[in-house]
């Protein structure tokens, strides 16, 4: 039994969210220091800011603000930051209601004394990021706060209360979007039927299976027979010849990196190999693209350095296959 | 606004898992899943050409590839096509939804299929995706810490303390002795703090699994089964979305979702619990009243094995397997999705009299 | 024993356009809900639940999105369900949510599909980087030029065909002002002269990438007598699959595709769908697939359907007409599209389709479809309440 094949997958993108208005005044505050709740009809203050109300659904838009300073109202010690989380250094995952709010912000709390310092009820104030674009990550994470010291620099409130001022606010060159880029890894695993599948074609051999009901032959093998819903196991060689059944004429550039270098227009073509019961895709070389036609007889063309999948499929040069021998693979 | 009760008896006649393990890599999600699909269908007897209707839930996240259960349905076999969906939620989600289909008449039979690997990637890691993309997401809070914030709010309100959490924890797990599916069987230590207050004894086993079960309607379900286990009721409701707006020690949405289902009609004797985490117990006894006299878990329950997007379909399958042995007369199966128990689905079994 | 007959009382679409930049994913599902809302003069608390539907969760990049946009569809404290059936999953979500009248679960239901893909793009979507896969990516038209090759070779179609597909939807857009294609100007000849991208398909015959939602207000007999405007009646609906690849498929008239027509004429009593039908929104994201369709479908005999569009049968003053609101090729929010076949198809019986209004259209067909043509969703709508 071959060894089990592993990749590494990353799915990774740099998302470009736009906003709406809430957001964008609550983002936009951020940038400016400055803490924005949103007011529900019945009084309550949400921060953060959310569009729409949680109870009633309406539509928010009443703006408020907030102080920089609040209360802990659960947390939670987290003594190993995982990648992107806002602090590399052990924190403690917090829910603060910040002077003038009704509900928690969901953030970190940075406190040098570990755990034991942390506690329910705890009052904290906000730390800025010293370069702010306009994001929850312009709060660099909260710290504890002390009323009786000293305010800070400009946006701290001193310990007299939060002072609310409500109505609208306007801030030069709001924020209209956040660009939030998110990374994740994975192992990437084929399982039994393609390990084999890529394992054959590693010798440079196409192996397919056979279900043990229909008798179809599927390549690649996919560990299971799709129509007959059961295990197919027997393996079974096809090709290496075999027809080009369909095929389209590509114009544009692939934006694969692995097919950086083939030239447009190239031919993509379905190939139904000898012995095989449906086709593959593959691109067809060796001929010009205008005379590829269904029915053309190819084999495969291997990667210079050893086995993997065919680079592509060449003509053989036998005469064409007459259309009844592969109408059904269509 | 109230839904009158149903026209049509369904119930649980089939269920069937897989042996959930930390991880699968030699196999496909469909090398994993078809094995499941042929001891439930053998169950019964039935092939899937018997089948009404079809229906699936997974999540393309967890597998890193988009569109990926297409593949997996190979595995049933959809030739002649079949009447088939899939949701991109648990499976206890597609169970609900094809019981919806019974209940219109167009199906008296229907497969229910979930799966999920969370061996490929990062599982805590993955499910920050479903958070708010603005205000939470970026700031990668995983599935760990926002059960731990959920755990200390029910330590601060003095609903539980650490040595409880650790007592669900055990109890589950010497329960899951008797469950030859579940990953973490017998002793588990309590561990080191995870995300505190929760240590890695309170959060459930990252594994590989997949279930099945079948569905059938009145007489059809008396045919193809001793005993069935009747769904008396069902209904699943959502909270709003932000952890700061919602008290993380209650769970009116399982509350309002059993009250619909019937759970408060007359006590249960069994409860299936889809609590990953320790703390999520102590929420959803208070939310379900459930007291001493209901055996809470006997599977083991998510803490014993967790194959996520299959872990809620595995509760309700549970609970009907003990249903049908007869171990219960009246048993409550519970699913959930999202942070902090966000959405929670109840189910209300029952068999026969006797 | 009886289903409980399907209406929908209220529908909502966005203006689809290449990106919306002015609202975040929840303000653009909220509009297309709102305005369905509006239109059945329905407020959030007469919604008994919730049924969403999108295409893959990787094109915006949030997991199992219902959770994120409870509050924002007034589903606190409501059942709701996100359904995922690939590109057929607009109709299989409206589907999920007939289920749940129909079998009396709840009186009143919201439904709606939506996609925000600006937010990534669709190519990176589609080509995430499997590892042992073969690299040659050929996009999405080059997975269906290949079949529409063989279409041309099996029916012997002429080349002109499909442009006049385009050409014919495109003109059509212009009278829906919620398409996202608004070609002011497009000529035949333009059509024609377009770049080849995967021969036999050119540029301007396929569907561009769009953000956009659409939603439906679906309710029972009730709901439908208190309904301010005139509902449409479902008279049938059905979903079908097969398997994505396997040896015989027939990828040009897919069996799913005829057998899930077939259950929706069975339940609506369609015996001849080419005189019983009067209209159709198909889901055409290719020039040639509603040729392909139209044989599929039954409005054709196979090898024929080329010769509708020829004749100019499916124009919007034709005998048939097809894709009136500008279809899939004007306009493709991927997770929506499925459901504005069918709530365009509703438009249409309730004679709310203004501009490309069908006149005295009483019944009309909507199709969904996805994967590589695998999934399979219809419904049948009517002026009348279903006879059964």
């Amino acid at each position: 039994m071959p060894d089990v094949l592993k990749a590494p997958l990353v799915v990774e993108f740099p998302f470009t969210r736009s906003l709406g208005p809430v957001q964008s005044a609550f983002l936009t505050g951020l940038r400016e220091q400055v803490v924005l709740g949103v007011r529900t009809r019945d009084g309550r203050t949400l921060v953060p800011p959310v569009e729409y109300d949680p109870v009633t659904s309406e539509e928010l838009g009443e703006l408020v603000e907030v102080a920089p300073t609040g209360t802990v109202t659960t947390w939670a010690w987290n003594h190993e930051p995982r990648r992107a989380q806002p602090l590399a250094t052990p924190f403690a995952w917090v829910l603060v209601r910040l002077d003038g709010a009704d509900t928690g912000l969901l953030h970190a709390l940075d406190v040098p004394g570990g755990p034991g310092s942390v506690h329910t009820g705890m009052r904290v104030r906000i730390r800025w990021a010293a370069e702010r674009s306009g994001a929850i990550t312009d709060i660099a994470c909260f710290e504890p706060y002390d009323p009786a010291e000293p305010t800070g620099p400009k946006g701290s409130h001193d310990g007299a209360g939060p002072e609310l001022r409500p109505g609208a606010h306007r801030f030069g060159n709001p924020v209209t979007g956040i660009v939030a880029p998110a990374r994740l890894d994975y192992t990437y695993s084929p399982g039994r039927a393609q390990s084999a599948y890529l394992h054959a074609l590693a010798g440079r051999r196409v192996v397919g299976e056979r279900c043990p009901s229909c008798r179809k032959v599927y390549v690649p093998p996919r560990g299971a027979c799709p129509t007959c819903g059961v295990a197919t196991s027997e393996r079974v060689e096809v090709g290496p010849r075999g027809t080009v059944t369909t095929y389209c004429v590509v114009n544009i550039k692939a934006t694969h990196t692995a097919n950086l270098d083939i030239e447009v227009p190239y031919v993509y073509a379905h190939i139904a190999l000898d012995g095989a019961d449906l086709a593959l895709h593959g691109r067809i070389g060796g001929i010009p693209y205008d005379q590829v036609r269904m029915g053309l007889r190819v084999e495969p063309v291997w990667p210079r350095d050893g086995g993997g999948h065919p680079d592509h499929y060449r003509p053989t040069g036998e005469p064409d296959a007459d259309y009844e021998t592969y109408k059904e693979l269509l | 606004m109230s839904a009158p009760r149903p026209l049509r008896e369904t119930a649980v006649v089939a269920f069937a898992q897989t042996d959930h393990r930390r991880t699968s890599d030699e196999l496909s999600e469909v090398e994993m899943l078809m094995p499941v699909l042929h001891r439930v269908l053998a169950q019964t007897g039935l092939r899937t050409g018997d089948i009404d209707f079809t229906c699936s839930g997974s999540t393309d996240y967890l597998a890193g590839r988009a569109f990926s259960f297409t593949m997996a349905l190979d595995g049933v076999g959809a030739w002649p096509p079949i009447s088939e969906s899939h949701v991109e939620m648990d499976g206890a989600w597609a169970l609900y939804e094809a019981w919806t289909k019974l209940l219109t008449g167009d199906a008296d039979t229907a497969l229910v299929y979930a799966y999920g690997k969370s061996s490929p990637g990062s599982v805590r890691d993955v499910l920050t995706r479903q958070l708010d993309p603005y205000y939470v997401a970026p700031l990668w809070p995983d599935s760990v810490a926002l059960a731990a914030l959920q755990a200390q709010a029910l330590i601060d309100a003095g609903d539980t303390d650490e040595s409880a959490l650790a007592a669900v924890a055990s109890r589950s797990r010497a329960a899951a002795t008797r469950n030859s599916h579940a990953q973490m069987r017998g002793p588990v230590p309590q561990g080191d703090y995870a995300v505190r207050p929760l240590r890695t004894g309170d959060c459930p086993p990252v594994g590989d699994g997949a279930a099945a079960v079948i569905l059938a309607a009145g007489e059809r379900a008396r045919s193809l089964c001793e005993r069935p286990a009747w769904i008396r009721g069902i209904d699943h409701r959502i909270e709003a979305h932000g952890l700061g707006v919602r008290d993380l020690t209650d769970s009116p949405s399982t509350r309002l979702a059993a009250e619909r289902a019937g759970a408060f009609e007359r006590p249960v004797d069994t409860a299936e619990l889809h609590a990953p985490f320790t703390s999520q117990e102590v929420v959803l006894r208070g939310a379900l009243r459930l007291d001493e006299s209901v055996d809470v878990n006997p599977s083991g329950g998510a803490l014993a094995a967790n194959p996520v997007m299959a872990a809620g379909l595995i509760r309700i399958g549970e609970a009907a397997d003990r249903i049908r042995r007869g171990d219960s007369d009246r048993a409550l199966a519970h699913a959930t999705s999202g942070p902090c128990l966000q959405q929670n689905l109840v189910a209300v079994l029952e068999g026969d009299p006797r | 024993m009886s289903k409980e007959p399907v209406a929908v009382v209220g529908i909502g679409q966005t203006k689809h356009v290449a990106a919306r930049r002015d609202v975040s994913i929840a303000g653009l599902v909220r509009e297309a809900a709102h305005r369905a809302l509006a239109d059945a003069e329905l407020t959030w608390a007469d919604i008994d639940a919730v049924v969403i539907g999108k295409a893959p969760d990787f094109f915006e990049g949030v997991m199992m999105p219902e959770l994120y946009l409870a509050d924002a569809l007034g589903a606190v404290g409501k059942p709701m369900l996100r359904v995922h059936t690939a590109g057929s999953v607009g109709g299989s979500t409206a589907l999920v949510a007939t289920n749940l009248v129909a079998g009396r679960v709840h009186g009143t239901v919201l439904t709606l599909a939506y996609e925000k893909q600006s937010e990534s793009n669709a190519m990176w979507g589609l080509s995430l980087p499997i590892p042992f896969q073969q690299p040659l990516l050929a996009g999405a038209g080059g997975f269906f030029a290949p079949h529409v090759r063989a279409y041309m070779r099996r029916s012997g179609a002429p080349d002109a065909v499909g442009s006049l597909v385009a050409y014919k939807d495109r003109r059509n857009a212009l009278k829906n002002p919620y398409a996202h294609l608004h070609e002011h100007g497009i000529t035949l000849e333009k059509v024609r002269a377009s770049p080849m991208l995967w021969d036999p398909i050119r540029y301007s015959e396929t569907c561009p990438s769009s953000d956009g939602a659409c939603a439906m207000v679906l309710t029972d007999r009730a709901g439908a007598a208190r309904s301010p405007r005139p509902p449409a009646w479902m008279h049938g609906g059905a979903m079908r699959s097969e398997p994505t690849l396997f040896a015989g498929k027939d990828f040009v008239s897919p069996q799913a595709g005829k057998d899930c027509a077939a259950d929706v004429y069975r339940q609506a009593g369609v015996v001849d769908p080419r005189r019983d039908i009067d209209a159709v929104e198909m889901y055409v994201p290719f020039s040639w697939y509603e040729p392909m369709w139209l044989e599929n479908l039954g409005f054709a005999d196979e090898g024929e359907g080329w010769k509708l569009t020829e004749s100019g049968v499916t124009e919007l003053d034709g005998d048939l007409p097809v894709n009136m609101s500008g279809g899939v090729l004007s306009t493709n929010p991927i997770g929506a599209s499925g459901m504005i076949r069918f709530a365009e198809a509703a438009l249409q019986v309730r004679g709310q389709a203004g501009e490309h209004q069908v006149d005295g259209a009483r019944r009309v067909l909507g199709h969904a479809y996805g994967g590589g043509s695998q999934f399979f969703s219809m419904w049948l709508v009517g002026t009348v309440p279903p006879s059964s």
